[in-house]
């Protein structure tokens, strides 16, 4: 079997135009399902079962579920409900674009409160405890103690689901989306040539996956700076 | 050398506290006036840090009161929060937060409690950290300093509060025993500027050279309580003679 370079050296250069859309999606969807995933969290510990609870379910439904049926659900289902059509979503959820960040955020955002519940639950009592004897409210003690130390805590676990959550992107070329993968489906389909664009797909993608790596070791580096002795 | 002012500023009426189905604390009865210092002893899991954390309520107690300078301990949040402004805690384990830097340290409760402005705050917090001869660790983080120095630092954090009251649980437990005597000459300069404290400690030589009364207590009671000159030298109870005799031994 050949392996066509300069059919790589073609297309290369057309997958990259689903750049844009591709991180489109990682950042929206990352930012907005981060955003939920602090609500979740402030549900889940706020120690009210009638918050706590919907928060729980939510996330096992969402953890619970393929994300490509989240995806399917969103943009082939919800456009059957005469409600859905005639809603102000309407404009976002006809698109498919507008139902790919959709599914991206709510999956990501039940996974991410997850990973920000461990966090919290990482912070010593005693620091609370020190907190309070301090005098300091509850809502005082949330923001200043365990916030900071709770994020220090997540974020390895958090690179980990936003590395993820790139890779859920490409799921998105399912829908008719032109980003990276899906760019690469269609050329695929006008070259029969699955074996050289997608492994030069893969190796972006992996471009992009060490790009992240090192983006949040410098954030790691800097929120970690009290955990070093050395300067 | 205790004050005598009509009101003492602790008072415990039959405190009664469980964990479960566990007793933890029987029936205490203690009052503790202003500039009093009393150090509590006793065998592991005889409810004296239990105790003491009942007295700015990081424990609820079942039964009984527990008044703090005229105020008495209930469920409402406001007048714990207001308690909790009087009496200052150091921790066995220092309890530093590891994320913000001494000085930082120093400043949260000021400002976010006592509302004293940025300046004001760090102008105190460098104030008590040459008063705990650490003035030059100021900018660094926790984990930086020995634990000598980190509990020197909790006993400053508290003090910048201007507390009322003293808490101490097991100040030295954690230390190295080259660092106890930092920690014990801080707590002595404080007991002789008549801060009231009431201290958990094994520091017997503290103890009885420092306290005012030395409390005992075995299984959740209070087994005895004395003078320093009378629990070490003649005590009462054979409980009490049993443990001093295993402290005392070596």
């Amino acid at each position: 079997m050949s392996f066509d370079l300069n059919l790589i050296a073609e297309s290369l250069p057309m997958m990259l135009m689903g750049i844009g859309i591709t991180f489109k999606l990682l950042i929206i969807s990352g930012f907005l399902g981060l955003t939920l995933a602090i609500f979740l969290l402030l549900m889940r510990i706020s120690g009210r079962w009638y918050l706590s609870f919907p928060a729980q379910v939510y996330i096992y439904v969402f953890r619970g579920t393929p994300i490509l049926v989240q995806i399917f659900i969103i943009y082939y289902g919800l456009p059957q409900f005469e409600t859905v059509r005639d809603s102000i979503f309407w404009p976002i959820l006809r698109e498919p674009m507008g139902c790919a960040i959709l599914a991206l955020t709510l999956n990501t955002g039940a996974y991410v409160s997850e990973i920000l519940r461990g966090g919290v639950l990482g912070v010593s009592k005693g620091i609370l405890e020190a907190g309070s004897a301090l005098g300091m409210s509850v809502r005082q003690k949330f923001i200043y103690l365990t916030a900071p130390i709770a994020a220090r805590l997540a974020l390895p676990a958090y690179s980990n689901d936003v590395i993820s959550l790139l890779k859920s992107t490409a799921l998105a070329s399912t829908i008719t989306i032109a980003d990276m993968t899906g760019i690469a489906r269609t050329i695929v389909a006008d070259t029969y040539a699955p074996y050289e664009i997608f492994i030069s797909l893969a190796i972006v993608y992996m471009i992009f996956t060490f790009g992240i790596q090192k983006l949040f070791g410098v954030i790691e580096r800097y929120l970690g700076r009290y955990t070093q002795r050395e300067g | 050398m205790s004050t005598s002012d009509a009101q003492p500023l602790i008072q415990m009426q039959g405190v009664n506290k469980f964990f479960g189905s566990f007793q933890a604390l029987k029936n205490i009865n203690l009052e503790v006036r202003k500039g009093e210092r009393i150090v509590v002893c006793g065998p592991s899991g005889s409810g004296k840090s239990t105790m003491i954390r009942c007295i700015n309520r990081l424990e609820d107690h079942n039964d009984g009161h527990i008044i703090i300078d005229g105020k008495e301990l209930t469920d409402q949040v406001k007048d714990i929060n207001a308690v909790r402004r009087e009496v200052g805690m150091v921790f066995q384990s220092f309890n530093l937060f590891p994320h913000m830097t001494i000085v930082k340290n120093l400043m949260l409760a000021q400002q976010l409690v006592r509302k004293i402005p940025k300046a004001e705050a760090r102008e105190t917090a460098m104030h008590y950290l040459k008063r705990v001869k650490i003035p030059e660790q100021a900018e660094k983080y926790p984990i930086a300093l020995s634990g000598g120095q980190q509990q020197r630092v909790a006993i400053a954090r508290a003090l910048c509060m201007k507390p009322e009251i003293m808490l101490f649980d097991e100040p030295t437990s954690a230390l190295d025993p080259e660092m106890i005597n930092e920690v014990l000459e801080v707590m002595v300069d404080l007991a002789k500027e008549g801060m009231t404290m009431i201290c958990v400690t094994h520091e017997m030589g503290f103890a009885r050279s420092v306290a005012d009364r030395i409390i005992f207590m075995d299984e959740g009671e209070i087994v005895e309580e004395a003078a320093p000159a009378q629990f070490f030298d003649n005590p009462k109870s054979e409980r009490t003679k049993k443990f001093l005799s295993q402290i005392l031994s070596h």
